[in-house]
């Protein structure tokens, strides 16, 4: 869906006209640059490309120097492709915070933060073996039953188990626009996004209707 | 970090509170909304600690009501602050005066800062 790449800058909160303090998290929006327009003719769907955040030159290969020469814009780190923009855009346009303020909700999209190989106390919040005494000696974050015994003599697909936690691409849905502030391309959006500070982020527009 | 500073400074902060800090005795004069009525509640009590900056910037206060102590934390940009009043100039010499918590009877006392 319609929407811009930026950059997760922390939380904070603030005060609303009711006096409810509301936790806000503070997203550097923008601007963008259109970097190509994928049409139905030529690239089969429609799409536009996105590019923000700058590169030094000598960073870049000379192969994307010469991709972000036809748009105009020096060189950027990050770049993607978003569908559902109705306005018709050209190679070269910026898109700001602004094109949000008809919005009320947002989506967010970032990877969130990696902890390891986790066990499934942590991973999946298992209750382990609370008991220190009545026979436990060594189980106390285990999973405990994995399935019945002779049938079906296998583990069914799916069960949960201790692995890697954290580091996925995770979408938020429907968080709330407190304040946009287009002087700086920054937006206060209200509960927490995926990620670090200082991470990419993807802000969609939702379009369900 | 200084990026989040920015960002806040687009929510207005209210400086006209009296300059208070920690050892001194203030009362909270505090709006509470019970169903559509509102009504001024006051918390009166020694300031333990001040924290936060900007718009997230906290205070506690503490009171004993009867015996038992009792401590609260306001933020001092909500808007439910009516006033805060200063009662007492106290003479500490920590900006968190939280051994206060174990004292009490004469010892919970605070010498006054005569200016």
């Amino acid at each position: 869906m319609p929407g811009l790449i930026g950059k997760k800058i922390g939380m904070t909160s603030v005060f609303d006209k009711d006096g409810n303090n509301i936790p806000c998290t503070v997203l550097q929006a923008g601007p963008c640059v259109v970097t190509q327009v994928k049409t139905e003719e030529t690239d089969g769907y429609d799409a536009i490309q996105l590019a923000y955040d700058d590169q030094k030159e000598k960073k870049s290969t000379k192969a994307m120097i010469g991709h972000f020469k036809k748009s105009g814009t020096p060189p950027k780190r990050r770049l993607i492709e978003l569908k559902g923009f109705v306005r018709h855009w050209k190679p070269g346009d910026i898109i700001t915070v602004e094109y949000f303020k008809n919005d009320i909700w947002l989506d967010v999209t970032a990877q969130s933060k990696g902890k390891g190989f986790q066990g499934v106390v942590k991973k999946y919040g298992f209750r382990g073996v609370n008991d220190a005494t009545h026979g436990q000696h060594n189980r106390a974050r285990h999973p405990g039953s994995m399935g019945a015994s002779s049938y079906p003599s296998r583990v069914f697909k799916g069960m949960r188990m201790a692995g890697q936690t954290g580091n996925k691409t995770v979408k938020i849905l429907n968080l709330k626009i407190v304040k946009i502030i287009p002087e700086n391309n920054m937006i206060f959006l209200k509960g927490s996004v995926p990620g670090s500070k200082g991470s990419y982020v993807i802000i969609e527009s939702p379009d369900r209707t | 970090m200084d990026k989040l500073k920015v960002a806040e400074s687009f929510f207005s902060v209210n400086n006209e509170y009296p300059k208070f800090s920690p050892g001194d005795t203030i009362t909270v004069h505090y709006k509470i909304r019970e169903g559509n009525k509102e009504r001024i509640q006051q918390f009166r009590g020694v300031v333990l600690q001040r924290r936060g900056s900007g718009i997230n910037e906290t205070f506690t206060v503490r009171k004993m009501s009867g015996s038992i102590g009792v401590e609260r934390i306001f933020p001092l940009q909500s808007p439910f602050i009516e006033k805060i009043e200063i009662n007492k100039f106290g003479k500490v010499r920590r900006a968190r005066i939280f051994y206060l918590r174990k004292l009490t009877g004469k010892k919970a006392r605070i010498q006054e800062k005569r200016i």
